[in-house]
């Protein structure tokens, strides 16, 4: 049996510190425009204000890699950067990899070489990836491995991701894509 | 919270000067993990990474500004052969996200006796730039850090540059950690050997990063400068034994005083042996 409570709750409080900021900036090619209090993340952004929901939240502290998105073409961690920041700047995200329709070459690959199991880190994995291509380092096992060391797997699917990258860059498949 | 994005160095230190509480902010991967977590919650931010001036770095008279704003990915890139320590330094910083955001002044902001950059800034002898409305002053960097995540930063002053020493004879930095990405140093070590300097710093094993002068005395007086021969063993120990005499390290979640004490005395071997043979290849090259 359930007791009622003596004191009703407290009705919620005004938040001193709330500011609101408008921030504009391209996410995937289209122009939008955020109105969030000034300590929401880009993270919090993408997810929780434009619907995208690609971008994972695993640790909220830059230790993961699940939040990996590019900004202005480098690879970011979205959960260390604040909405506000991106004024004017361009965001990719997992969901504008593909193109007309077709997974970018990368999705394929992780798909292809089973570079994933639950899938969580999955979309940061290859967000690294794709970036990771474009910055030369995939010319070894041990230099793919170096540069995606930022994005953890807690299924330990590294061998076959790996893998899926080593399969993109013998196709020269990113250059061919973006 | 409020957020203030200035776009030059002067429009920033006037709202610094008016807002003295304002929070610095320039990869933000220290400053966000405290606002994700509700360890911190300041009246505003200060969003340093729109003014151009702060991301450049240039090179006069054997020394480079680094500005405070450079990433760790350019440093790596666009200053590795110049300033090698800093840069070995700078790889072993968190993953290429976290190096395509992180600043050497971010670094220094935050002061934390962890910091990666700091052992390489103090055996390379580097000063840290302030500037406020009032001016600018530098600052060696042994007298930057005042204590455990403390500064000497005055609350009307931004970290705008730091500047350091070319290379020309051995640099080396290396770092304990849990593994080989994304860690916190365990403890950390940086010795730099270069002709009348012998720099030799110690990290996470005190309550700021640290100069070791009794070993920096030790290796100016006795190397052979002159005729650089390779090392003898005692030699090393002997090294070994005045770096780790000099930490004060705690028990913490990431390692014990005691290994931290005996991994330095590892890591000072080392780095010695390697930073000698690449003043001893300089030195030969010049003969």
């Amino acid at each position: 049996m359930t007791s009622t409570p003596d004191v009703p709750p407290a009705p919620p409080q005004s938040d001193p510190g709330a500011a609101e900021i408008t921030t504009a900036f391209t996410v995937n090619g289209t122009p939008r425009t955020v109105g969030a209090d000034t300590r929401v993340t880009l993270l919090d952004a993408l997810r929780d204000r434009l619907g995208l929901t690609g971008t994972k939240k695993g640790c909220d502290q830059g230790a993961c890699g699940a939040c990996t998105v590019h900004v202005d073409g480098r690879r970011v961690l979205a959960c260390l950067m604040l909405a506000a920041q991106c004024d004017g700047r361009e965001v990719t995200t997992i969901e504008g990899l593909s193109r007309e329709g077709r997974p970018h070459p990368m999705q394929d690959a992780f798909v292809r070489h089973d570079g994933f199991q639950c899938g969580y880190c999955t979309p940061g994995q290859i967000m690294s990836a794709v970036a990771l291509l474009r910055e030369g380092r995939a010319g070894t096992d041990e230099d793919i491995r170096e540069f995606m060391s930022g994005n953890l797997c807690r299924c330990a699917a590294y061998p076959n991701v790996v893998a899926a990258i080593k399969d993109v860059a013998r196709e020269g498949g990113d250059h061919a894509h973006l | 919270m409020d957020f203030l994005r200035p776009t030059t160095l002067d429009e920033a230190l006037a709202v610094k000067a008016q807002r003295p509480d304002a929070v610095p902010i320039a990869g933000g991967t220290d400053v966000m993990v405290e606002l994700n977590f509700d360890h911190r919650r300041p009246g505003a931010l200060l969003d340093l990474t729109r003014i151009g001036e702060l991301a450049e770095w240039s090179s006069s008279d054997g020394q480079i500004s680094l500005g405070a704003g450079v990433s760790y990915t350019r440093l790596i890139g666009e200053l590795g052969d110049v300033l090698p320590g800093l840069a070995m330094a700078a790889r072993t910083v968190g993953s290429p996200q976290i190096r395509n955001r992180g600043t050497v002044g971010g670094n220094l902001g935050a002061a934390s006796p962890a910091g990666d950059t700091h052992p390489v800034l103090l055996a390379t002898g580097a000063r840290v730039e302030l500037a406020s409305v009032r001016g600018r002053r530098t600052l060696a960097a042994e007298d930057f850090y005042t204590g455990v995540k403390r500064n000497a930063l005055e609350p009307d002053e931004l970290i705008t540059a730091v500047h350091l020493p070319i290379a020309t004879g051995g640099e080396q930095f290396a770092k304990i950690g849990t593994r080989n990405a994304m860690v916190i140093a365990v403890c950390s070590f940086a010795i730099v050997l270069r002709d009348g300097h012998a720099g030799a710093a110690i990290g996470s094993a005190a309550p700021t990063p640290r100069r070791v002068a009794e070993a920096e005395r030790f290796l100016l007086d006795e190397l052979p400068w002159d005729a650089p021969a390779p090392l003898a063993d005692s030699f090393k120990r002997r090294f070994a034994e005045l770096v780790a005499a000099a930490a004060t390290p705690i028990d913490d979640v990431r390692g014990s005083a005691a290994y931290r004490t005996h991994a330095l005395g590892v890591l000072a071997r080392r780095t010695l042996t390697w930073a000698w043979d690449t003043y001893r290849g300089s030195a030969r090259a010049c003969a």
